[in-house]
């Protein structure tokens, strides 16, 4: 940004509009939990007027009408437009599925009239970013994201789409997505400092993406001597037989607590790597592991698999006691102890 | 406006998800109404193939806001398949505690947020300007900017807190099987969720209720709550003076059959009974689980209605009678309202029952009934934490059978919640869902009988001024309705 345009982001609030279309609203309402400081308070933060949301405006029926209508026309200026849920196209292109209520026009026209209007173009959630759940078992409804259909680039805006602040689609994928790799982003809008170097390949924020869900896992020293869960809620590592796909799916979810302090693996059930394309369609039951001759497929995806099957044998036949009792357990069995102290 | 024969309405927001309604006007009142749901996502479609257990990852995510619901809804339907004339398999005690935790945190929720930031923004509209108490209700409830929303907001979170220790996350866990909780609880978290709990306590004893719980759970009728109402600081009370100012008891009446399938079960029963109540009867009947039937007359889709356990319409925009995505369910043929004043008729709560007898079913009592559950149920919650007993397991996780016919049914913040399912050798072969609003904002039947909102908008008064009445606004809302689980 330069720093004309950074000036002016200070002299004046950022103006959002939001939509929801094919998703379940699940991403305003994980927003809505946003805490330190609460939803409201970061908004005032980002300086952040919403001209409209779904969810939180008073405006309805026809005024809400004509603030949209005006941000699609481009006659009212938009600095970030959130799109929450899939982009309808079904059935048969038409768009059908989802009519704007009071409009009798595809949900999908207003959408693409205020994306191409608008200095930044948010994708909440894994619908909005790339067809999500919504896609899911042969996408009887046509759905897609912004700029991807699944991994397939294109979506909604294109190929080669980017937004009047020159950035591409931002994709906050996720399902849902957690409060604060929106609130982040938003800051990081509103202080002028975001850039493309700041988002993966996916375009989605580096900020939550970074890292694998793997870092930061309380079940990593049984993911270390592959001392594995059997049922979901046991204590070891649910790569090995329940679908866990923490070891590459991007997120930080184990460094960044989920409502105050969990995670899907804290809760006792395997990641099931909601922040990428295609989530939805893993091939595989969720929470059971493929395998071919009693190995895991696939698993990681960034290491020799000759190697990974070698130490995982050698590590096996060391396992601590202690996780060998724990691992296939709700509630430890065994706990660390220090030897200097001697047993009563 | 006289000359306003037709209004549309449109985009309705503040409702968690789509929403039209159209409006025949006669003179200054709504004459008749259609409501429409535009929006069609197929998740029934989406699941029939799948392993069994899938349903546990699409179902949540059919609604953000009840996704607990539709995990409890599935969860149970899988627990349900069996071999014929043996007992449904219970989840063991701490499973049931858990789950109901997990439920009632997403419930209490769901009831504040409705109250807060999609119920109450209405009174600070300008149409309301000149009345006497709208500075006050504006300064207090105004969406985003009022004083309420940034005591509201945190107090909401915290409660959500109990998601992260009870479930990992919220919304969408996995951690809600069907032979319990995956989430094991130790004797340090059942403090810890003393302590959370404790703080949503201090928020409606506080700023919600200004009262002790136990003293807006124990109101047995009306003029006890407007006596209370007119010296209380609290929101609710605010409420009720806002309410009674504008006559909100005689707003969107309906008198329909209420329907409850049972809230909050355990091996004590549940928490709130299952149950149909008719305000003509003044008493609860056994509910014929059997006599419930949807219809696709005037809803897009094409072959039979029928019994959700057989019947699986498929999605055609060709029906020219049809207005809507949403089905028509009815009980026995008879229109039926959901939501928590329809459980609390059922489960017999004394203030509810005498607020209908005098007045029908109406914005008023559907509000009040959400108030007095926040109550109830945070009351329960306690009573839960403490009977978890943390040497005792969480879950049954011994296999399951992978062929047969089952339903899960459950109660939503607003109104009942059905799966039927049926499972072909641990494969999903039929899958479909009764959503609350799907009873509740249901368009007109074979018959022609309207829905319970499309009963309760009949009458709706536009104010002088007005192009679009703000007392629709507060028929609709008084719903809470769900637009997105209704389109599943």
């Amino acid at each position: 940004m330069s720093a004309g345009e950074h000036e002016r982001a200070q002299d004046r609030p950022l103006r959002l509009i939001w939509l929801q279309s094919g998703g379940c609203g699940g991403c305003t309402m994980s927003l809505l939990g946003q805490q330190g400081p609460d939803l409201v308070a970061a908004l005032r933060a980002a300086r952040v007027e919403v001209l409209w949301h779904p969810s939180l405006s008073e405006a309805t029926g026809a005024e809400a009408r004509a603030i949209l209508n005006a941000a699609a026309s481009g006659e009212e200026p938009v600095d970030i437009f959130c799109l929450e849920g899939s982009v309808i196209h079904g059935p048969n292109g038409t768009g059908g599925f989802h009519i704007m209520a009071g409009t009798g026009r595809p949900m999908r026209e207003m959408i693409e009239g205020i994306a191409r209007h608008a200095t930044h173009v948010v994708a909440v959630g894994s619908c909005a970013a790339f067809g999500g759940i919504t896609m899911g078992g042969g996408n009887a409804v046509e759905a897609g994201g912004l700029a991807y259909d699944g991994t397939v680039p294109g979506g909604l805006l294109g190929e080669g789409f980017r937004a009047r602040g020159g950035l591409p689609v931002i994709n906050i994928a996720g399902c849902p997505i957690h409060p604060g790799w929106f609130v982040d982003t938003l800051m990081q809008i509103a202080g002028g400092t975001m850039a493309g170097a700041d988002l993966d390949e996916w375009e989605r924020p580096l900020a939550y993406t970074a890292s694998l869900v793997h870092h930061g896992c309380a079940r990593n020293e049984f993911y270390e001597f592959k001392a594995s869960a059997e049922n979901l809620g046991d204590l070891g590592c649910m790569m090995e037989n329940l679908g866990c796909k923490g070891t590459q799916a991007r997120a930080d979810c184990n460094t960044r607590a989920w409502n105050g302090s969990g995670s899907c693996l804290t809760g006792g059930y395997p990641c099931i790597a909601c922040t990428a394309p295609g989530f939805e369609e893993p091939g595989h039951a969720f929470a059971v592991t493929p395998k071919i001759s009693g190995i895991p497929i696939g698993l990681p995806t960034d290491m020799p698999k000759a190697w990974f099957v070698a130490l995982a044998s050698l590590s096996k036949a060391a396992t601590p006691r202690r996780l060998k009792e724990n691992a296939a357990r709700p509630i430890s069995a065994v706990l660390p102890r220090d030897r200097r102290k001697r047993e009563r | 406006m006289s000359d306003t024969p037709r209004l549309i309405i449109g985009p309705f927001n503040r409702v968690e998800g789509d929403l039209e309604v159209r409006l025949d006007m006669a003179g200054d009142h709504v004459e008749a109404a259609r409501v429409t749901s535009p929006l069609y996502r197929g998740f029934e479609g989406m699941l029939v193939g799948r392993a069994a257990e899938d349903a546990l990852v699409y179902a949540p995510r059919i609604c953000g806001i009840c996704s607990v619901s539709q995990s409890v809804a599935a969860a149970r339907a899988l627990a349900g398949v069996r071999p014929a004339g043996h007992a449904r398999r219970v989840a063991p005690p701490n499973g049931a505690h858990a789950t109901n935790l997990v439920h009632a945190v997403e419930n209490l929720a769901d009831h504040i947020t409705h109250f807060y930031l999609f119920f109450m923004p209405d009174f600070a509209r300008e149409t309301y300007a000149a009345e006497p108490w709208h500075e006050a209700a504006a300064a207090r409830f105004t969406a985003m900017k009022g004083t309420a929303a940034s005591q509201m907001l945190p107090a909401r979170a915290g409660l959500m807190n109990l998601m992260g220790v009870l479930a990992g996350k919220w919304p969408h866990t996995l951690s809600i099987q069907p032979g319990g909780s995956t989430r094991a609880i130790t004797r340090a978290e059942q403090a810890r969720l003393r302590l959370m709990l404790a703080g949503f306590r201090a928020f409606c004893e506080t700023s919600l209720f200004a009262a002790p719980l136990e003293q807006v759970a124990a109101f047995t009728n009306r003029d006890a709550l407007y006596a209370w109402a007119e010296g209380s600081p609290g929101d609710a009370a605010h409420f009720l003076r806002l309410s009674r100012a504008l006559g909100l008891a005689g707003l969107g009446r309906t008198s329909l059959r209420h329907m409850s399938f049972g809230a909050y079960a355990s091996s004590d029963g549940p928490l709130f009974a299952r149950g149909v109540f008719h305000a003509q009867a003044g008493a609860a009947a056994p509910l014929p689980l059997g006599a419930i039937a949807e219809d696709v007359s005037h809803a897009w889709y094409r072959g039979e209605g029928g019994p959700p356990r057989s019947a699986a319409p498929m999605p055609d925009m060709a029906n020219p009678d049809a207005y809507s995505w949403c089905k028509a369910p009815r009980l026995g043929g008879h229109v039926a309202e959901v939501g928590a004043l329809s459980r609390q008729l059922v489960a017999g709560h004394p203030l509810l029952r005498d607020m209908v007898a005098r007045d029908g079913a109406n914005v008023e009592s559907r509000v009040v009934a959400r108030l007095v559950e926040v109550a109830l149920v945070t009351i329960a919650m306690e009573h839960w934490i403490d009977m978890i007993d943390p040497a005792a397991p969480f879950q049954d996780t011994s296999p399951r059978l992978d062929t047969g016919d089952a339903m899960g049914l459950t109660e939503a913040a607003r109104g009942s919640l059905g799966h039927w399912l049926r499972l072909d050798q641990g494969r999903i072969s039929h899958y479909q869902i009764i959503a609350p609003t799907t009873w509740n904002f249901s368009p007109r039947d074979a018959a022609g009988t309207p829905g319970p909102l499309e009963q309760a908008l009949v009458g709706a008064p536009l104010r002088s001024g007005e192009t679009e009445p703000v007392s629709v606004q507060h028929i609709v809302r008084s719903f809470d309705p769900c637009m997105v689980c209704t389109v599943h």
